[in-house]
């Protein structure tokens, strides 16, 4: 019998040897790319083999279950859309494309780990593995003048500062309950949260790691000038991935401090209504697109915050949904970034002008993507939406559901702005380039992809959030 | 769920055909090639989807409020959540006013547009599936889908085939609308976890306290407000009218304002009945106020779409003020006038596009003595204003009628107040209708001696109604009659359905009544109640 307990974790190594080894030699983009996406969709495949898989590996430190697997199949999806997207690498320097991909892979990898980590170290070790990766790639971007260097000078930083603030929240956890283990501080923590506030403060400083990674208020401030330093195709990566990583962890972190409302939920709520009120008020003044996205995920982080601090089935289940149409609708904004951008330069709303007329697919792709993200049916991002407040309400959280309604009527005024923009150019405006995009088929198989998906399942989300349910109820 | 609906008898389902045919025509619009294929197309597509419908009209059994024609198919079975569709006697009309006004949007689009004629009739298409589902849905997600579903065609309609101004209005009018409806989906999401169910009908019937009818009537009536549009929510209606291509003004004007009626009537009424006799004497005023600055509004304009626009507000205040005096009257009255509404104001809209299609101008001065070169045009016009001013034998007139007795039995001096709208609103048309039949005296376009001439008109030539545009108008002119003379039929379609309504409004309050009197009161709301009953 095959055991397909570590087979995503197998694949994605042997995508990251056989990548290394390529460095080591001379090739074309075009056989990088092809040889990234072949071994990126054996890693798919692996995660999907694995899905339903269990186990316990590793000293207990590993755990495998339907939760971290259901997030694999996301993260290796991600990647494998990431690769696609970016498929001649414009914004890349020549010379480290295979690096590039590499380096991607690790940061995979490591998320990959992350999803099954169940003790501290082990998360703060597949932390730093997914993170270290993602620091390296953000300059390897050509011809933007020095911008990126600044990007990735600030998400060191930051990165580092918040990893410090965690470790050092961890010391706290550890000496209050004196385990490091996710399944025993699961039965320590909920008493210690109700009535230390140490164990309050210990948790949220745990948690910090996390924010930084899902970019939620108050360590979202890399956001826009990594987003807008880092090439498309990399900012494309660093917008959706280590967010779906983030998510499960403070789910899973969620878990261990209980189920109850305490100071803790309050914390987190807080966090969670400044979070979206932030981005959704700076992204309505953005003029760079890739800013506008950067605010609209530190507002998407709120959201889905929701139904974090939710703690029940269907809020934890809205928020695995809601972070997995996220990555597809922002995967489907980046992709039509990157190719109105032959020279991966940045994208301002005035080259959205026209775009209708250039390539009605990729509008097409905006336009659903947008609508998806400002939440309207029948589009994945509506059908979160819903599971998200229909959770929150659950537990009786009304004036966070209000606050969260109001906000998501804010948004759709930026994101109806990406539509229209797309949609309405002045029809005879000489000045503007009419050239038509040539998209490749892969490409336009893509395009396709992100828009049959995010309509088909917004209108059919049982299968995806039975799955989310289910993995949801391992935890509780 | 047997007391609450008969399943559809006949043997095709024939609601979910009505939200397909458009989607799949819409599909297969995108393969196509050429302009005139593409009309032609668009139009038998309407047109099937018109005749599909037929059937809900004769086989409609009157002598039950259930809905009638249902189909359930599971669709979420861990939420409760079904696929399930029907009519009842107030949705079945809104129902076919939607499938024969389709057809006639394609009709009058058909030289009006000109770029981009695929896109065109695909997000047409895919905007009668939106509105026909907002009307037969039975379940609060679905109808929800619908509704918001419903922004993304029309804004596309706006924001591509506008006019000048046409980013700004398409932005304000998805921004209005999307921000009342985002409170319609907080008040569906608690209705469930408080009851469990999606579906409309037990919803009705289940009976909520009094201050959580109160939070589920504010979350709704301002989604409704919104869409009706009622004072002081009314603002981006002129902006969308104005610039919306004739096609869009057609379906905002017939369809879409009704959907604040008809959310009104299937959520608010019945879901909340304690609240709505709690705050009708505050949305009454809301209506009076809704009527009379419509009409003075109307009074002012000099861009014919404008006047119609605002006199839209002032229309949907006589609904609202149907609706909300819950007597029989009042709502029959109030479901007639949308789709009195719906008719009349339908097919102003298509006059202006034919005007201006000739002359590039909406401006009252410049269409002017149009009598002397449009015959057949001027006579539709004369109908229709006539008609709009709720003239005697015109439909208007059976709907203002009903409204106003309603109001007099009730409240006479709301009747009095209204009837000084029904004066404004005959002011205002007759200054339009003057002007643009005979007025010569706004001199700048003028080309004194050559009357004799005929056609030439400012620099324009002026044709009279092509076969085309006097299809349209003489389909609309055979409603205008009818319901004018003979309302019968469609009130009789109303009456089982109106009467249990209100039979649920009276118990549903009626319980409240007594629980309310013991429990909390809301000092400052109560004072306000007593002070607007005593001054009607």
């Amino acid at each position: 019998m095959l055991n397909t307990v570590f087979l995503p974790e197998l694949a994605l190594m042997l995508t990251v040897l056989v990548l290394f080894f390529m460095t080591l030699g001379k090739f074309k983009t075009g056989t990088v790319q092809a040889v990234s996406l072949l071994l990126a969709a054996i890693s798919l495949v692996a995660a999907v083999a694995s899905f339903g898989s269990h186990g316990d590996l590793f000293y207990n430190a590993y755990r495998v279950d339907a939760l971290s697997q259901l997030f694999k199949i996301a993260i290796t999806l991600g990647l494998f859309l990431v690769f696609m997207l970016g498929h001649g690498l414009t914004g890349i320097r020549r010379e480290l494309h295979t690096e590039y991909n590499m380096f991607l892979a690790i940061s995979a990898m490591g998320l990959v780990f992350l999803s099954s980590s169940v003790e501290l170290l082990t998360i703060l070790l597949s932390l730093e593995i997914s993170s270290y990766a993602l620091y390296v790639v953000i300059p390897f971007r050509q011809g933007q003048g020095r911008i990126h260097v600044e990007a990735g000078i600030k998400y060191v930083l930051f990165g580092a500062a918040s990893t410090g603030l965690t470790l050092y929240g961890m010391s706290y956890v550890f000496g209050l309950a004196h385990t490091t283990y996710l399944s025993e501080l699961a039965q320590k923590m909920p008493a210690l949260v109700a009535t230390q506030p140490l164990a309050v403060f210990a948790m949220i400083f745990v948690m910090t790691a996390f924010f930084y990674k899902l970019a939620l208020f108050p360590m979202h401030f890399w956001t826009p000038d990594v987003y807008q330093g880092a090439s498309n195709e990399t900012a494309g990566f660093v917008a959706t991935l280590p967010k779906v990583g983030a998510v499960l962890l403070l789910i899973r972190f969620a878990v261990v401090a209980g189920f109850d409302i305490t100071q803790f939920t309050w914390v987190l709520a807080v966090v969670a209504v400044l979070s979206m009120t932030l981005g959704n008020m700076s992204a309505l003044v953005q003029n760079d697109l890739k800013r506008l996205l950067a605010y609209s995920s530190i507002a998407h982080a709120g959201y889905v915050m929701l139904g974090v601090i939710t703690a029940n089935q269907i809020g934890m289940a809205a928020s695995v949904f809601y972070v997995i149409a996220y990555l597809l609708m922002n995967l489907g904004c980046f992709y039509v970034i990157y190719n109105i951008a032959p020279d991966g330069e940045n994208v301002t709303f005035d080259d959205l002008k026209g775009l209708s007329k250039r390539s009605p697919l990729l509008a097409l792709t905006l336009l659903v993507s947008a609508f998806s993200m400002a939440g309207i049916p029948p589009t994945m991002g509506f059908t979160g939406k819903f599971m998200l407040f229909t959770g929150a309400l659950h537990k009786g959280f009304y004036a966070l559901v209000i606050i969260a309604v109001i906000n998501t009527a804010v948004a759709a005024f930026y994101y109806l702005k990406m539509a229209r923009a797309a949609y309405c150019a002045p029809e005879s405006d000489p000045a503007l380039p009419f050239e038509a995009i040539a998209l490749p088929l892969g490409s336009r198989f893509l395009a396709t992809f992100f828009i049959v998906i995010l309509l088909a399942i917004g209108a059919m989300p049982q299968s995806l959030l039975n799955a989310a349910k289910s993995a949801i109820s391992t935890l509780l | 769920m047997e007391k609450y609906l008969i399943l559809n008898t006949l043997n095709f389902p024939i609601l979910s055909l009505l939200l397909v045919i458009p989607v799949v025509g819409a599909v297969i619009a995108m393969f196509m090639r050429g302009d005139t294929l593409l009309k032609f197309w668009g139009l038998a597509v309407t047109l099937v989807t018109a005749l599909v419908s037929l059937p809900l009209w004769t086989n409609f059994d009157t002598s039950t409020a259930k809905y009638q024609f249902v189909e359930l198919r599971h669709w979420f079975p861990a939420l409760d959540l079904n696929y399930v569709v029907g009519v009842d006697g107030i949705s079945v009309l809104l129902v076919l006013l939607t499938t024969l006004i389709m057809p006639l949007c394609i009709l009058c689009s058909w030289t009006y547009i000109k770029t981009r004629m695929k896109e065109f009739i695909i997000v047409t298409l895919l905007m009668e599936t939106a509105m026909l589902g907002v009307f037969v849905s039975m379940n609060t997600v679905l109808f929800y889908i619908f509704w918001e579903g419903m922004l993304v065609p029309m804004y596309l309609i706006i924001a591509v085939w506008g006019g000048e101004r046409k980013d700004y209005a398409s932005i304000k009018f998805f921004l209005y609308t999307f921000a009342g409806s985002v409170f319609l989906l907080v008040a569906i999401v608690a209705m469930y976890i408080t009851t469990g169910t999606f579906f409309i009908p037990a919803l009705m019937d289940h009976s909520f306290g009094f201050s959580y009818q109160m939070w589920i009537f504010a979350a709704c009536a301002l989604g409704f407000a919104i869409k009706m549009p009622m004072f002081p929510f009314h603002t981006w209606l002129p902006a969308a009218h104005v610039e919306a291509p004739v096609a869009g003004s057609v379906i905002l004007a017939s369809i879409l304002l009704k959907m604040g009626g008809y959310g009104f009537l299937r959520f608010c009424l019945p879901m909340a009945p304690a609240a709505t006799v709690y705050c009708m004497p505050f949305l009454l005023i809301m209506s009076l106020i809704s009527i009379v600055v419509g009409g003075y509004l109307a009074l002012g304009q000099s861009d014919v779409k404008k006047l119609i626009a605002y006199s839209s507000v002032g229309h949907m205040g006589f609904v609202t003020l149907g609706i909300f005096l819950l007597n029989e009257a009042g709502i029959k009255g109030a479901m007639l006038q949308m789709l009195n509404h719906g008719v009349t104001t339908g097919a102003l809209f298509i006059l202006i596009g034919i005007i201006y299609e000739r002359t590039h101008s909406r401006e009252l001065s410049v269409n002017n003595k149009l009598g002397m070169f449009m015959p057949i045009y001027v006579t539709f016009l004369g109908i229709f204003s006539l008609s709009s001013l709720a003239f005697p034998g015109t439909n208007s007139f059976v709907g203002e009628f009903l409204v106003l007795y309603g109001a007099f039995d009730k409240f006479p001096v709301v009747g009095a107040f209204s009837i000084l709208g029904a004066i404004l609103a005959a002011a205002y048309m007759l200054r339009m209708l003057q002007k643009m039949v005979w007025d010569d005296s706004d001199g700048h376009v003028h080309h004194g001696d050559d009357h004799g001439h005929g056609d030439d008109h400012g620099g324009h030539k002026l044709f009279d109604c092509n076969f085309r545009e006097f299809i349209q108008l003489a389909f609309l002119t055979v409603f205008v009659f009818w319901i004018g003379l003979h309302p019968q039929p469609l009130l009789h379609i109303m009456d089982t359905s109106v009467a249990h309504l209100l039979h649920q409004i009276d118990a549903g309050s009626a319980v409240q009544e007594a629980v309310h009197h013991h429990g909390e009161h809301h000092a400052l709301l109560e004072t306000a109640g007593a002070w607007v009953r005593n001054l009607l």
